[in-house]
């Protein structure tokens, strides 16, 4: 009875639910691609930790896991490689340079990653033989770099960097792919870490030293269910360090937590906004319907099919609405250029799907009280 | 002819103490199975109160009320809106139908909400409108309709669903006169021939012209009952209850003296002529 009511209801005022439900679509698209901002950026930003082949990350200590602050040696890590438990640890230094095309192509921005050959940090590779030498000239490039710039296993890529005052070119060869692992937005380069010292950026030239400072020391653990003792252990028997498991690392990438964060209440506004939106449709409509419904109730409809009606015709509405709305940013993403940082993550769309689908019942329970407390009396004129 | 409907020292009283209203003082009436009653009298003289107790959408402060052999003064809400659906037909003044149903609908809703619309329900709810004229408006929407043409569904809705009595809440308040002729006159053909109880709230007292019985109630208390044919004629014609009983006196008196009676241009004053 109460969904025949709500439909048939619906279906003759399909002009103005359908108007309603375009709102309700609106607020859906809206929702969910901030959604996938967030995740877009936040991807982004943390893809390479993400994807490192590491448990632990060790850093210097006070530096509040910074890594472009963090100085760490090989005294460092040979001490860390012998903390029990520990199976590997290998060294990242972190920097940024440029790679330039001789036909002209605009140069790209990348971040140059140094790590030690078979050592966590050297990735898994999809194609592709991989590091060899401490010191040879080649690169591994992610997968999204390789497609964009069309480059494949074997090319020469000339990399810019600045060197004291002076512009230095250096030639690397291609010798593996690895999956897409941005570091602060920008592609990643991964070099034998003898290579990344000689060619990052330095404000002096060049010396020759044995001793490469790095970064950060990632740490394969013998028991990666051990992650949590090991945080404290390692700290424990080497001196100068911090540790921290990728969670942590992740968090503390500069400007990760403050953007994340201000998507996130810009999602719960939008999902309030919602809720406000439905809220007042309904109930709107709910005070216009007073009179009727004090006539269905006082020919003998009960409270409970007058309140499931109206419960009813909120989640249909809500229900197209969100379907609407989801289908609108499918096709939207599809159309969007590819250098906006949008990620539909399932879970993050199913999540914010859920929550959209609750805006509706949240938003209309007063439009449902509302028609609860109608009196039958209304019908014949009289004001309880 | 079996009673459909009795009540016995029935009494509302809003509030309490010293800002008590009595709206409805100690009324007992009887309707009779087949029988049209007119509930009559002026604003807030308690017939709407009254009205809302015999349509169990309000509970008696004290009394007795009984429709179909069931007592209405101690029912529950849920029991109360049962009883509403299943025992009572009901017209109002406005806002009859569900605007987004058809006539057709609006009528099988009353089926719907008791779980009864069957094939045989189908049929008699389109019999009831073709009926009451409307058989080209079934599935017309409520705004697609004429106040009369509302009024004469929502009359269907009422006796659709073979209730115990039907009550119409001035049925003709919107209507021109030449309608509200015909809607009440259609109204007390259904009510003889479907053999209900049916009772009428209004203030418009030529609209008694087509009922068994007139009630009147003033101040909360019903002070006529009016129930012979020829006087409620009168009050039909001339809207005044005095008339209509004096009428009826001199008209007694006239037959004594086997003289013809006439009334003359000034109130209350007649002139006996010896045939």
């Amino acid at each position: 009875m109460a969904l025949h009511l709500a439909i048939k209801e619906i279906w003759r005022n399909r002009g103005r639910f359908l108007l309603f439900s375009l709102v309700i679509a609106l607020i859906t698209t809206l929702v969910l691609f901030i959604a996938a901002l967030a995740g877009g950026l936040a991807d982004a930003n943390r893809q390479f930790i993400q994807e490192l082949e590491a448990d632990v990350l060790v850093y210097q200590e006070n530096v509040d896991l910074q890594a472009s602050s963090s100085r760490l040696d090989q005294t460092t890590l040979r001490n860390i490689r012998r903390v029990n438990g520990v199976a590997e640890a290998g060294p990242l230094g972190f920097s940024t340079a440029t790679i330039v095309f001789a036909d002209g192509r605009e140069a790209v921005d990348v971040s140059l990653i140094g790590v030690e050959p078979g050592m966590p940090g050297d990735p898994v590779l999809l194609s592709g033989s991989g590091l060899r030498n401490k010191r040879d000239r080649q690169v591994i490039i992610d997968s999204k770099l390789a497609q964009e710039q069309n480059l494949k296993l074997g090319d020469e890529i000339v990399i810019k960097s600045i060197q004291g005052t002076d512009e230095e070119f250096y030639t690397l060869k291609v010798t593996g792919i690895t999956d897409e692992r941005r570091y602060f937005f920008q592609p990643s380069l991964i070099v034998p870490l003898g290579t990344w010292d000689r060619i990052r950026p330095q404000g002096t030239a060049p010396t020759t030293t044995t001793d490469i400072v790095f970064n950060v020391i990632a740490v394969r653990l013998e028991n990666p269910a051990d992650v949590e003792q090991m945080l404290t252990r390692i700290p424990a028997a080497v001196d100068g360090v911090e540790a921290a498991n990728k969670q942590q690392a992740i968090l503390a990438i500069p400007g990760y937590t403050a953007q994340q964060s201000t998507l996130n209440t810009q999602q719960g506004f939008t999902l309030l906004i919602g809720v406000l939106v439905v809220g007042g449709f309904f109930q709107i409509q709910m005070l216009q319907k007073v009179p009727q419904i004090g006539m269905l109730k006082a020919i003998g409809s009960n409270n409970r099919s007058v309140a499931l009606a109206a419960l009813f015709q909120i989640v249909i509405v809500t229900v197209i609405g969100v379907t609407i709305g989801s289908l609108g940013t499918l096709l939207l993403s599809l159309g969007l250029p590819g250098n906006v940082p949008i990620l539909f993550s399932g879970a993050s769309v199913i999540s914010a799907i859920a929550l959209l689908l609750l805006i509706g019942p949240i938003g209309g329970l007063v439009s449902v009280r509302l028609a609860l407390k109608i009196d039958p009396l209304t019908a014949i004129g009289v004001r309880s | 002819m079996a009673i459909a409907l009795k009540t016995v020292d029935v009494t509302k009283t809003y509030g309490k103490d010293e800002t008590a209203v009595v709206a409805v003082h100690q009324a007992n009436i009887e309707v009779q199975q087949g029988e049209f009653v007119a509930l009559v009298g002026p604003s807030g003289s308690g017939k709407t109160t009254l009205l809302a107790m015999l349509a169990a959408l309000l509970s008696p402060t004290s009394g007795s009320l009984l429709i179909g052999g069931e007592e209405l003064s101690r029912m529950t809400e849920k029991e109360r809106a049962r009883f509403r659906r299943e025992k009572i037909g009901f017209t109002f003044q406005a806002n009859n139908l569900a605007p987004y149903l058809t006539a057709l609908e609006n009528v099988e809703l009353m089926l719907r909400l008791n779980g009864k619309l069957d094939k045989a329900g189908k049929a008699r709810a389109k019999e009831l409108l073709v009926r009451l004229g409307l058989g080209d408006r079934l599935n017309s929407l409520p705004n697609q309709l004429s106040g009369g043409q509302q009024q004469r569904v929502a009359i269907a809705r009422a006796l659709v669903h073979r209730p115990e009595v039907v009550l119409a809440d001035e049925p003709t308040a919107s209507l021109d006169t030449e309608r509200a002729f015909q809607v009440v006159e259609t109204f007390a053909n259904l009510i003889h021939e479907q053999n209900r109880a049916g009772i009428m709230v209004t203030h418009d007292l030529r609209m008694t012209k087509y009922v068994d019985k007139v009630i009147q109630i003033v101040d909360g208390k019903i002070t006529r009952v009016m129930s012979d044919p020829r006087q409620i004629e009168i009050l039909s014609r001339t809207s005044n209850f005095e008339m209509a009983e004096t009428d009826m006196a001199a008209e007694k008196l006239g037959g004594l003296f086997n003289a013809r009676v006439e009334p003359v241009e000034v109130e209350n004053l007649y002139v006996l002529r010896g045939n």
